[in-house]
Protein backbone atom coordinates (compact mmCIF):
# COMPACT_ATOMS: atom_id res chain seq x y z
CA UNK A 1 0.00 0.00 0.00
CA UNK A 2 1.33 3.44 -0.98
CA UNK A 3 1.86 6.08 1.87
CA UNK A 4 2.90 9.62 2.20
CA UNK A 5 3.62 10.61 5.42
CA UNK A 6 5.82 13.91 6.74
CA UNK A 7 8.13 13.77 9.47
CA UNK A 8 10.77 15.42 10.68
CA UNK A 9 14.43 14.13 11.18
CA UNK A 10 16.79 15.18 13.33
CA UNK A 11 20.88 14.84 12.25
CA UNK A 12 23.33 14.34 15.16
CA UNK A 13 26.09 16.98 14.51
CA UNK A 14 28.60 13.84 12.88
CA UNK A 15 26.02 12.94 10.58
CA UNK A 16 25.32 16.24 9.00
CA UNK A 17 27.69 15.60 5.97
CA UNK A 18 26.26 12.34 5.35
CA UNK A 19 24.40 11.39 2.25
CA UNK A 20 21.47 9.62 4.21
CA UNK A 21 18.53 11.14 2.30
CA UNK A 22 19.44 10.38 -1.09
CA UNK A 23 19.53 6.82 -0.01
CA UNK A 24 15.99 6.93 1.24
CA UNK A 25 15.06 7.08 -3.08
CA UNK A 26 18.20 4.75 -3.62
CA UNK A 27 17.62 1.63 -1.53
CA UNK A 28 14.26 2.21 -0.31
CA UNK A 29 12.55 3.84 -3.08
CA UNK A 30 11.09 6.43 -1.34
CA UNK A 31 9.80 9.64 -2.55
CA UNK A 32 10.91 13.02 -0.67
CA UNK A 33 9.49 16.42 -0.51
CA UNK A 34 11.97 18.97 1.62
CA UNK A 35 9.28 21.29 3.45
CA UNK A 36 12.10 22.96 5.58
CA UNK A 37 15.40 22.33 6.38
CA UNK A 38 17.74 23.99 8.77
CA UNK A 39 21.69 22.47 8.90
CA UNK A 40 24.37 24.45 10.00
CA UNK A 41 28.03 22.57 9.78
CA UNK A 42 28.60 22.89 13.89
CA UNK A 43 24.76 22.00 15.29
CA UNK A 44 22.43 19.49 15.03
CA UNK A 45 21.13 19.31 11.42
CA UNK A 46 16.75 19.67 10.78
CA UNK A 47 14.54 18.51 7.72
CA UNK A 48 11.19 18.35 7.60
CA UNK A 49 10.34 16.04 4.81
CA UNK A 50 7.30 14.45 3.17
CA UNK A 51 7.76 10.79 2.97
CA UNK A 52 6.17 8.84 -0.08
CA UNK A 53 6.20 4.62 -1.04
CA UNK A 54 5.01 1.48 -0.41
CA UNK A 55 3.96 0.96 3.69
CA UNK A 56 7.25 -1.49 3.69
CA UNK A 57 9.67 0.51 2.03
CA UNK A 58 8.58 3.40 4.11
CA UNK A 59 9.08 0.80 7.36
CA UNK A 60 12.38 -0.21 6.18
CA UNK A 61 13.86 3.76 5.14
CA UNK A 62 12.77 4.85 8.63
CA UNK A 63 14.61 1.66 10.52
CA UNK A 64 17.67 2.86 8.39
CA UNK A 65 17.47 6.23 9.63
CA UNK A 66 16.93 5.05 12.93
CA UNK A 67 19.78 2.61 12.77
CA UNK A 68 22.25 5.48 11.87
CA UNK A 69 21.15 7.76 14.33
CA UNK A 70 18.69 10.10 12.89
CA UNK A 71 16.14 10.80 15.54
CA UNK A 72 12.62 10.54 13.64
CA UNK A 73 9.58 12.24 14.39
CA UNK A 74 6.35 12.21 12.87
CA UNK A 75 5.50 16.75 11.63
CA UNK A 76 2.41 16.58 13.23
CA UNK A 77 3.53 16.73 17.19
CA UNK A 78 5.56 19.60 16.46
CA UNK A 79 3.75 23.02 15.96
CA UNK A 80 0.99 23.05 18.46
CA UNK A 81 -1.69 25.61 19.52
CA UNK A 82 -1.78 26.76 23.17
CA UNK A 83 -5.60 27.08 23.77
CA UNK A 84 -4.80 29.15 26.45
CA UNK A 85 -3.52 31.94 24.64
CA UNK A 86 -5.32 31.58 21.42
CA UNK A 87 -8.24 34.10 21.54
CA UNK A 88 -9.84 32.43 18.11
CA UNK A 89 -8.85 35.81 16.54
CA UNK A 90 -8.95 34.45 13.53
CA UNK A 91 -5.71 36.35 12.14
CA UNK A 92 -3.94 32.97 11.04
CA UNK A 93 -6.94 32.20 8.31
CA UNK A 94 -5.33 33.87 5.27
CA UNK A 95 -1.88 33.57 6.28
CA UNK A 96 -2.43 29.36 6.34
CA UNK A 97 -0.93 28.04 3.13
CA UNK A 98 -3.02 24.90 3.55
CA UNK A 99 -6.02 26.00 4.76
CA UNK A 100 -5.31 24.20 8.57
CA UNK A 101 -7.29 26.54 10.49
CA UNK A 102 -10.70 26.56 10.29
CA UNK A 103 -14.08 28.78 11.22
CA UNK A 104 -16.51 26.63 12.89
CA UNK A 105 -19.27 29.18 11.30
CA UNK A 106 -22.06 28.81 14.84
CA UNK A 107 -19.59 29.33 16.85
CA UNK A 108 -16.86 31.13 15.15
CA UNK A 109 -14.56 29.40 17.20
CA UNK A 110 -11.05 28.67 14.99
CA UNK A 111 -9.89 24.54 14.66
CA UNK A 112 -6.49 23.84 13.78
CA UNK A 113 -6.40 20.92 11.77
CA UNK A 114 -3.20 19.10 12.69
CA UNK A 115 -3.11 17.41 9.32
CA UNK A 116 -2.97 19.89 7.04
CA UNK A 117 -0.28 21.63 8.45
CA UNK A 118 3.11 21.30 6.99
CA UNK A 119 5.12 23.04 9.75
CA UNK A 120 6.02 26.12 7.41
CA UNK A 121 6.05 28.17 10.65
CA UNK A 122 4.06 31.28 8.62
CA UNK A 123 1.47 31.19 11.68
CA UNK A 124 3.90 31.28 14.45
CA UNK A 125 4.87 34.99 13.85
CA UNK A 126 1.19 36.49 12.71
CA UNK A 127 -0.31 35.07 15.64
CA UNK A 128 -0.90 38.32 17.69
CA UNK A 129 -0.73 36.71 20.97
CA UNK A 130 1.51 33.73 20.15
CA UNK A 131 -0.50 30.87 20.20
CA UNK A 132 1.34 28.86 17.92
CA UNK A 133 4.81 27.35 18.75
CA UNK A 134 7.17 24.96 16.73
CA UNK A 135 8.55 22.18 18.71
CA UNK A 136 11.22 20.50 17.46
CA UNK B 1 -43.16 51.58 27.97
CA UNK B 2 -40.95 54.11 27.81
CA UNK B 3 -38.90 52.20 31.27
CA UNK B 4 -36.38 54.43 33.01
CA UNK B 5 -33.32 53.00 34.25
CA UNK B 6 -34.36 53.31 37.82
CA UNK B 7 -37.48 50.91 37.18
CA UNK B 8 -34.80 48.09 35.48
CA UNK B 9 -32.44 48.57 38.57
CA UNK B 10 -35.57 47.88 40.32
CA UNK B 11 -36.20 44.28 38.62
CA UNK B 12 -32.27 43.31 38.86
CA UNK B 13 -32.57 43.38 42.56
CA UNK B 14 -35.31 41.29 42.93
CA UNK B 15 -34.10 39.24 40.50
CA UNK B 16 -36.67 39.90 37.60
CA UNK B 17 -34.66 41.34 34.12
CA UNK B 18 -35.37 40.14 31.32
CA UNK B 19 -31.45 40.78 29.67
CA UNK B 20 -30.82 38.95 26.48
CA UNK B 21 -26.96 39.43 24.35
CA UNK B 22 -27.24 41.42 21.26
CA UNK B 23 -26.53 37.72 19.43
CA UNK B 24 -29.78 37.13 21.27
CA UNK B 25 -32.03 40.39 20.73
CA UNK B 26 -31.61 39.83 17.07
CA UNK B 27 -33.84 36.45 16.44
CA UNK B 28 -36.24 37.52 19.43
CA UNK B 29 -36.97 40.93 17.73
CA UNK B 30 -37.77 39.33 14.27
CA UNK B 31 -39.92 36.48 15.88
CA UNK B 32 -41.92 38.59 18.11
CA UNK B 33 -41.67 41.93 16.35
CA UNK B 34 -39.63 44.90 18.38
CA UNK B 35 -42.75 46.57 20.31
CA UNK B 36 -43.50 43.33 22.26
CA UNK B 37 -39.65 42.99 22.48
CA UNK B 38 -39.19 46.06 24.28
CA UNK B 39 -41.24 45.45 26.43
CA UNK B 40 -40.63 42.16 27.26
CA UNK B 41 -36.31 42.93 27.59
CA UNK B 42 -34.60 45.11 30.58
CA UNK B 43 -31.26 44.68 29.24
CA UNK B 44 -29.10 43.85 25.93
CA UNK B 45 -25.16 43.20 26.77
CA UNK B 46 -23.23 43.65 24.12
CA UNK B 47 -19.16 43.04 24.07
CA UNK B 48 -15.90 43.12 22.35
CA UNK B 49 -12.13 41.84 22.60
CA UNK B 50 -9.81 43.46 19.83
CA UNK B 51 -6.61 44.59 20.29
CA UNK B 52 -6.56 48.51 21.02
CA UNK B 53 -2.83 50.37 21.64
CA UNK B 54 -4.37 53.43 23.27
CA UNK B 55 -4.19 51.33 26.31
CA UNK B 56 -2.41 51.78 29.51
CA UNK B 57 -2.34 51.63 33.59
CA UNK B 58 -1.04 53.53 36.00
CA UNK B 59 0.83 52.12 38.98
CA UNK B 60 1.02 53.99 42.50
CA UNK B 61 4.12 51.61 43.98
CA UNK B 62 4.26 52.43 47.20
CA UNK B 63 7.59 53.44 49.06
CA UNK B 64 10.59 52.38 49.85
CA UNK B 65 13.26 52.64 52.63
CA UNK B 66 14.80 55.04 51.97
CA UNK B 67 12.19 56.93 49.44
CA UNK B 68 12.92 57.42 45.83
CA UNK B 69 11.34 60.28 43.42
CA UNK B 70 10.37 58.10 40.57
CA UNK B 71 8.61 61.22 39.21
CA UNK B 72 10.91 63.06 36.63
CA UNK B 73 13.46 59.47 37.29
CA UNK B 74 13.45 56.28 34.96
CA UNK B 75 11.74 53.65 35.32
CA UNK B 76 12.00 50.22 33.71
CA UNK B 77 9.41 47.23 34.64
CA UNK B 78 10.44 44.05 32.69
CA UNK B 79 12.59 46.52 30.59
CA UNK B 80 10.12 47.85 29.25
CA UNK B 81 10.12 51.85 30.18
CA UNK B 82 7.49 53.52 31.58
CA UNK B 83 6.29 56.82 32.34
CA UNK B 84 7.37 58.55 35.34
CA UNK B 85 6.09 62.56 34.23
CA UNK B 86 3.87 61.99 37.73
CA UNK B 87 4.23 62.33 41.62
CA UNK B 88 7.43 60.59 43.35
CA UNK B 89 5.35 57.08 43.43
CA UNK B 90 2.86 56.78 40.44
CA UNK B 91 3.86 55.55 37.33
CA UNK B 92 2.52 54.85 33.95
CA UNK B 93 2.65 51.59 31.58
CA UNK B 94 2.16 52.03 27.90
CA UNK B 95 1.02 48.84 26.08
CA UNK B 96 2.86 49.74 22.99
CA UNK B 97 6.08 50.25 25.31
CA UNK B 98 9.27 48.42 23.90
CA UNK B 99 12.60 47.24 25.66
CA UNK B 100 15.15 49.54 24.95
CA UNK B 101 17.51 46.75 23.43
CA UNK B 102 14.30 45.62 20.67
CA UNK B 103 15.57 45.17 17.35
CA UNK B 104 12.34 47.00 16.69
CA UNK B 105 11.53 47.31 12.65
CA UNK B 106 15.87 47.09 12.27
CA UNK B 107 15.22 43.39 11.96
CA UNK B 108 12.37 43.53 9.10
CA UNK B 109 9.61 42.60 9.68
CA UNK B 110 10.39 42.90 13.87
CA UNK B 111 8.78 40.21 15.93
CA UNK B 112 7.98 42.30 19.23
CA UNK B 113 7.53 39.89 21.13
CA UNK B 114 7.26 41.73 24.20
CA UNK B 115 6.13 45.36 25.79
CA UNK B 116 3.98 46.89 28.05
CA UNK B 117 1.13 45.02 26.68
CA UNK B 118 3.10 41.89 28.11
CA UNK B 119 3.92 43.68 31.61
CA UNK B 120 0.18 44.63 32.39
CA UNK B 121 -0.59 40.69 31.12
CA UNK B 122 1.54 39.52 33.45
CA UNK B 123 0.89 41.79 36.46
CA UNK B 124 -2.67 40.59 35.89
CA UNK B 125 -1.41 37.00 35.98
CA UNK B 126 0.05 37.71 39.64
CA UNK B 127 3.65 37.62 38.70
CA UNK B 128 6.57 39.23 39.91
CA UNK B 129 7.65 42.36 37.52
CA UNK B 130 11.83 43.45 38.18
CA UNK B 131 11.30 47.17 38.67
CA UNK B 132 14.62 49.17 38.18
CA UNK B 133 14.47 52.45 38.52
CA UNK B 134 17.38 55.56 38.65
CA UNK B 135 16.24 59.20 40.22
CA UNK B 136 17.85 62.11 40.96
CA UNK B 137 17.37 62.20 44.68
CA UNK B 138 16.26 65.18 46.88
CA UNK B 139 16.37 66.37 50.60
CA UNK B 140 12.61 64.22 50.86
CA UNK B 141 13.51 61.51 48.40
CA UNK B 142 17.10 60.93 48.70
CA UNK B 143 17.44 57.26 47.15
CA UNK B 144 18.99 57.43 43.58
CA UNK B 145 18.29 53.90 42.84
CA UNK B 146 16.23 50.85 43.19
CA UNK B 147 16.07 47.35 42.11
CA UNK B 148 13.12 45.30 43.42
CA UNK B 149 10.32 42.92 42.54
CA UNK B 150 6.89 44.01 42.49
CA UNK B 151 3.44 42.35 42.72
CA UNK B 152 -0.39 43.72 41.55
CA UNK B 153 -0.81 42.51 45.27
CA UNK B 154 1.06 44.54 46.91
CA UNK B 155 0.96 47.72 44.94
CA UNK B 156 -1.67 50.43 45.94
CA UNK B 157 -3.40 51.14 42.89
CA UNK B 158 -3.47 49.57 39.69
CA UNK B 159 -5.49 51.01 37.07
CA UNK B 160 -6.37 50.33 33.53
CA UNK B 161 -7.01 53.37 31.46
CA UNK B 162 -8.08 53.24 27.60
CA UNK B 163 -8.16 56.91 26.02
CA UNK B 164 -9.68 55.23 23.26
CA UNK B 165 -11.61 51.89 22.88
CA UNK B 166 -14.27 50.22 21.77
CA UNK B 167 -14.33 51.56 18.43
CA UNK B 168 -17.63 52.21 16.45
CA UNK B 169 -16.69 50.24 13.34
CA UNK B 170 -13.63 50.08 12.01
CA UNK B 171 -11.74 50.02 8.52
CA UNK B 172 -11.07 46.61 7.04
CA UNK B 173 -7.52 46.08 5.60
CA UNK B 174 -6.79 45.29 2.58
CA UNK B 175 -2.68 45.13 0.46
CA UNK B 176 -2.59 46.35 -3.40
CA UNK B 177 0.89 46.28 -3.58
CA UNK B 178 2.73 43.88 -4.61
CA UNK B 179 4.44 42.64 -1.36
CA UNK B 180 3.29 41.40 1.97
CA UNK B 181 2.79 44.22 4.60
CA UNK B 182 2.67 44.56 8.21
CA UNK B 183 0.31 46.56 10.11
CA UNK B 184 -1.41 47.03 13.18
CA UNK B 185 -3.95 45.72 10.92
CA UNK B 186 -1.62 42.63 10.82
CA UNK B 187 0.20 40.62 7.68
CA UNK B 188 -1.77 41.86 4.66
CA UNK B 189 -1.05 39.26 1.65
CA UNK B 190 -0.02 41.28 -1.84
CA UNK B 191 -2.37 42.06 -4.71
CA UNK B 192 -5.23 41.62 -2.42
CA UNK B 193 -4.24 38.24 -0.71
CA UNK B 194 -6.18 38.96 2.39
CA UNK B 195 -8.41 41.89 4.22
CA UNK B 196 -8.35 42.10 7.83
CA UNK B 197 -11.47 43.39 9.56
CA UNK B 198 -11.45 44.27 13.63
CA UNK B 199 -14.92 44.70 14.83
CA UNK B 200 -17.68 42.07 16.72
CA UNK B 201 -20.38 43.89 14.46
CA UNK B 202 -23.77 43.04 16.00
CA UNK B 203 -22.29 42.87 19.14
CA UNK B 204 -20.03 45.54 19.55
CA UNK B 205 -21.57 48.06 21.93
CA UNK B 206 -21.38 51.70 20.42
CA UNK B 207 -22.88 49.68 16.66
CA UNK B 208 -26.06 48.76 19.07
CA UNK B 209 -26.49 52.31 20.45
CA UNK B 210 -25.24 54.23 17.07
CA UNK B 211 -26.28 57.62 18.54
CA UNK B 212 -25.06 57.23 22.10
CA UNK B 213 -28.72 57.31 23.55
CA UNK B 214 -27.74 55.24 26.39
CA UNK B 215 -24.28 54.97 26.55
CA UNK B 216 -22.10 57.87 28.16
CA UNK B 217 -20.34 59.69 30.79
CA UNK B 218 -20.16 57.35 33.70
CA UNK B 219 -21.82 54.20 32.28
CA UNK B 220 -21.00 51.04 34.00
CA UNK B 221 -19.09 48.23 32.09
CA UNK B 222 -17.43 44.85 32.23
CA UNK B 223 -13.63 45.72 31.62
CA UNK B 224 -10.95 42.95 31.46
CA UNK B 225 -12.83 40.72 33.29
CA UNK B 226 -13.76 42.98 36.31
CA UNK B 227 -15.86 46.25 36.40
CA UNK B 228 -14.99 49.54 34.65
CA UNK B 229 -16.50 52.80 33.71
CA UNK B 230 -16.60 55.24 30.86
CA UNK B 231 -14.65 57.58 31.62
CA UNK B 232 -15.00 60.21 28.95
CA UNK B 233 -15.66 60.06 24.48
CA UNK B 234 -12.84 58.26 23.62
CA UNK B 235 -9.63 59.93 21.66
CA UNK B 236 -10.62 60.53 17.85
CA UNK B 237 -14.66 60.14 18.57
CA UNK B 238 -16.18 61.18 15.43
CA UNK B 239 -19.63 60.88 15.30
CA UNK B 240 -20.74 62.90 12.34
CA UNK B 241 -19.54 60.36 9.66
CA UNK B 242 -21.52 58.85 7.07
CA UNK B 243 -24.33 56.80 8.69
CA UNK B 244 -26.45 54.14 7.03
CA UNK B 245 -30.42 53.85 6.94
CA UNK B 246 -30.31 52.47 10.27
CA UNK B 247 -28.24 55.34 11.75
CA UNK B 248 -25.37 53.02 12.10
CA UNK B 249 -22.32 54.74 11.06
CA UNK B 250 -20.39 53.20 7.56
CA UNK B 251 -16.93 54.29 8.67
CA UNK B 252 -14.78 54.55 11.93
CA UNK B 253 -16.92 56.60 14.36
CA UNK B 254 -17.68 57.08 17.85
CA UNK B 255 -15.30 55.37 20.56
CA UNK B 256 -14.94 55.19 24.10
CA UNK B 257 -12.08 56.34 27.15
CA UNK B 258 -12.83 53.11 29.74
CA UNK B 259 -11.12 53.17 33.08
CA UNK B 260 -11.23 50.05 35.56
CA UNK B 261 -9.43 48.91 38.67
CA UNK B 262 -6.84 46.21 37.05
CA UNK B 263 -6.70 44.03 40.21
CA UNK B 264 -9.89 43.38 39.82
CA UNK B 265 -9.27 41.95 35.83
CA UNK B 266 -8.37 38.73 34.45
CA UNK B 267 -5.85 36.56 32.55
CA UNK B 268 -9.00 35.93 29.69
CA UNK B 269 -9.99 39.62 29.24
CA UNK B 270 -6.58 41.18 28.51
CA UNK B 271 -3.67 39.40 26.60
CA UNK B 272 -0.34 41.15 25.30
CA UNK B 273 -0.18 40.92 21.62
CA UNK B 274 2.45 41.26 19.38
CA UNK B 275 2.16 42.60 15.59
CA UNK B 276 4.52 41.35 13.29
CA UNK B 277 6.28 44.29 11.69
CA UNK B 278 4.34 46.51 13.70
CA UNK B 279 4.70 46.62 17.63
CA UNK B 280 2.92 45.27 20.57
CA UNK B 281 -0.21 46.00 22.02
CA UNK B 282 -2.55 44.76 24.72
CA UNK B 283 -6.22 43.59 24.22
CA UNK B 284 -9.14 44.31 25.72
CA UNK B 285 -12.52 42.86 26.70
CA UNK B 286 -15.20 45.09 27.17
CA UNK B 287 -19.11 44.92 27.60
CA UNK B 288 -21.38 47.73 27.68
CA UNK B 289 -25.27 46.80 29.06
CA UNK B 290 -28.13 48.88 27.07
CA UNK B 291 -31.08 49.39 28.84
CA UNK B 292 -34.40 49.14 26.64
CA UNK B 293 -35.74 52.24 27.82
CA UNK B 294 -37.86 52.24 24.27
CA UNK B 295 -38.66 50.61 21.43
CA UNK B 296 -36.08 52.42 19.24
CA UNK B 297 -33.61 51.44 21.85
CA UNK B 298 -34.25 47.84 21.29
CA UNK B 299 -34.51 48.18 17.51
CA UNK B 300 -31.03 49.70 17.42
CA UNK B 301 -29.92 46.89 19.69
CA UNK B 302 -31.21 43.80 17.17
CA UNK B 303 -29.12 45.39 14.03
CA UNK B 304 -27.24 42.38 12.63
CA UNK B 305 -24.19 41.79 10.62
CA UNK B 306 -25.87 41.77 7.23
CA UNK B 307 -26.80 45.81 8.07
CA UNK B 308 -23.22 47.28 9.31
CA UNK B 309 -20.78 47.75 6.59
CA UNK B 310 -17.42 49.12 6.79
CA UNK B 311 -15.26 50.84 4.16
CA UNK B 312 -12.44 48.90 2.59
CA UNK B 313 -9.10 50.80 3.01
CA UNK B 314 -5.44 49.91 0.67
CA UNK B 315 -3.11 49.90 3.74
CA UNK B 316 -0.32 49.97 0.93
CA UNK B 317 -0.44 53.62 -0.20
CA UNK B 318 -3.95 55.39 0.61
CA UNK B 319 -3.84 54.30 4.39
CA UNK B 320 -0.38 55.46 4.98
CA UNK B 321 -0.50 58.91 3.01
CA UNK B 322 -3.46 60.03 4.09
CA UNK B 323 -5.70 59.43 1.11
CA UNK B 324 -9.44 59.35 1.55
CA UNK B 325 -10.07 56.76 -0.85
CA UNK B 326 -11.78 53.93 -0.39
CA UNK B 327 -11.72 50.32 -2.47
CA UNK B 328 -15.31 49.73 -1.28
CA UNK B 329 -18.12 48.91 1.36
CA UNK B 330 -18.22 45.36 2.51
CA UNK B 331 -21.29 43.97 5.66
CA UNK B 332 -19.59 42.04 8.26
CA UNK B 333 -21.88 39.29 7.37
CA UNK B 334 -19.57 38.94 4.02
CA UNK B 335 -16.73 39.44 5.74
CA UNK B 336 -17.45 37.01 8.38
CA UNK B 337 -18.35 34.25 5.76
CA UNK B 338 -14.72 34.89 4.84
CA UNK B 339 -14.78 36.11 1.75
CA UNK B 340 -15.24 39.79 0.06
CA UNK B 341 -15.62 41.15 -3.01
CA UNK B 342 -12.90 43.78 -3.88
CA UNK B 343 -12.33 45.33 -7.44
CA UNK B 344 -14.18 42.17 -8.93
CA UNK B 345 -11.96 40.20 -6.96
CA UNK B 346 -12.66 37.61 -4.17
CA UNK B 347 -10.56 38.27 -0.96
CA UNK B 348 -10.25 36.22 1.95
CA UNK B 349 -10.86 37.67 5.08
CA UNK B 350 -9.71 37.46 8.77
CA UNK B 351 -10.62 39.42 11.84
CA UNK B 352 -8.18 40.55 14.36
CA UNK B 353 -11.04 40.73 17.37
CA UNK B 354 -12.24 37.76 18.77
CA UNK B 355 -16.03 37.00 17.93
CA UNK B 356 -16.15 33.99 20.50
CA UNK B 357 -14.20 36.09 22.92
CA UNK B 358 -17.27 39.00 22.62
CA UNK B 359 -19.85 36.71 22.98
CA UNK B 360 -18.41 35.18 26.05
CA UNK B 361 -17.96 38.82 27.44
CA UNK B 362 -21.93 39.83 26.93
CA UNK B 363 -22.86 36.21 28.27
CA UNK B 364 -20.95 37.25 31.11
CA UNK B 365 -22.44 40.45 31.55
CA UNK B 366 -26.15 39.19 31.19
CA UNK B 367 -25.05 36.39 34.10
CA UNK B 368 -23.56 39.20 36.20
CA UNK B 369 -27.11 41.41 35.64
CA UNK B 370 -29.70 38.60 35.92
CA UNK B 371 -27.84 37.29 39.12
CA UNK B 372 -28.18 40.73 40.13
CA UNK B 373 -24.41 41.70 41.03
CA UNK B 374 -24.29 44.77 38.50
CA UNK B 375 -26.53 47.41 38.60
CA UNK B 376 -27.22 49.80 35.39
CA UNK B 377 -26.23 53.81 35.84
CA UNK B 378 -27.44 56.62 34.09
CA UNK B 379 -25.22 58.60 32.09
CA UNK B 380 -23.37 61.55 34.18
CA UNK B 381 -23.34 63.40 30.50
CA UNK B 382 -23.70 62.56 26.97
CA UNK B 383 -20.98 61.25 24.76
CA UNK B 384 -20.95 63.78 21.75
CA UNK B 385 -23.12 62.68 19.18
CA UNK B 386 -23.84 63.21 15.54
CA UNK B 387 -24.86 67.15 15.95
CA UNK B 388 -22.44 68.55 18.64
CA UNK B 389 -19.62 69.33 15.78
CA UNK B 390 -17.08 66.76 17.28
CA UNK B 391 -14.85 65.57 14.15
CA UNK B 392 -11.49 63.81 13.96
CA UNK B 393 -8.82 66.18 12.55
CA UNK B 394 -5.70 65.24 11.38
CA UNK B 395 -2.43 67.08 11.91
CA UNK B 396 -1.41 69.69 9.55
CA UNK B 397 1.96 70.54 9.24
CA UNK B 398 3.09 74.13 9.69
CA UNK B 399 6.30 75.95 9.52
CA UNK B 400 8.24 76.09 12.83
S1 LIG C 1 -4.21 33.97 15.10
FE1 LIG C 1 -3.55 32.90 16.95
S2 LIG C 1 -5.04 33.54 18.49
FE2 LIG C 1 -5.93 34.05 16.54
S3 LIG C 1 -7.17 32.22 16.05
FE3 LIG C 1 -5.19 31.94 15.09
S4 LIG C 1 -4.03 30.75 16.57
FE4 LIG C 1 -5.77 31.61 17.68
S1 LIG D 1 2.85 26.15 10.42
FE1 LIG D 1 2.24 26.79 8.34
S2 LIG D 1 0.99 25.09 7.61
FE2 LIG D 1 1.14 24.82 9.83
S3 LIG D 1 -0.67 25.86 10.61
FE3 LIG D 1 1.00 27.35 10.64
S4 LIG D 1 0.79 28.44 8.70
FE4 LIG D 1 -0.41 26.56 8.50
Amino acid sequence: MAISKRVVLHFPRHLVGQTITYRLVKDFDLEFNILKASVTPKEEGLLVLELSGEQEDYEKGVRYLAEVGVRVQPLSQNVIRDEVRCTHCGACITICPTGAFEVEPSTRWVNFLHAKCIACGLCIKACPPRAMEVRF
Amino acid sequence: MPKTIAEINERIRKGQAVVVTAEEVIDIAEKEGVEKAAQEIDVVTTGTFGPMCSSGAFLNLGHSKPRIKLGGGSVYLNDVPVYTGFAAADICIGATALPNNDPRNRIYPGEFNYGGGHVIEELVAGKDIRLIATAYGTDCYPRKKIETLINLKDINEAVLFNPRNAYQNYNVAANLSDRPIYTYMGVLKPNLGSANYCSAGQLSPLLNDPYYKTIGIGTRIFLGGGVGYVAWQGTQHNPGVLRGDNEVPRRPAGTLAVIGDLKQMKLEWLRGMSFLGYGCTIAVGIGVPIPILSEEILAYCSVRDADIFAPVVDYSEAYPQREPDILGEVSYAELKIGRIMVRGREVPTASLSSYPKAVEIAKTLKEWIKRGDFLLTEPVAPLPGAESGVTFKSLEERLI
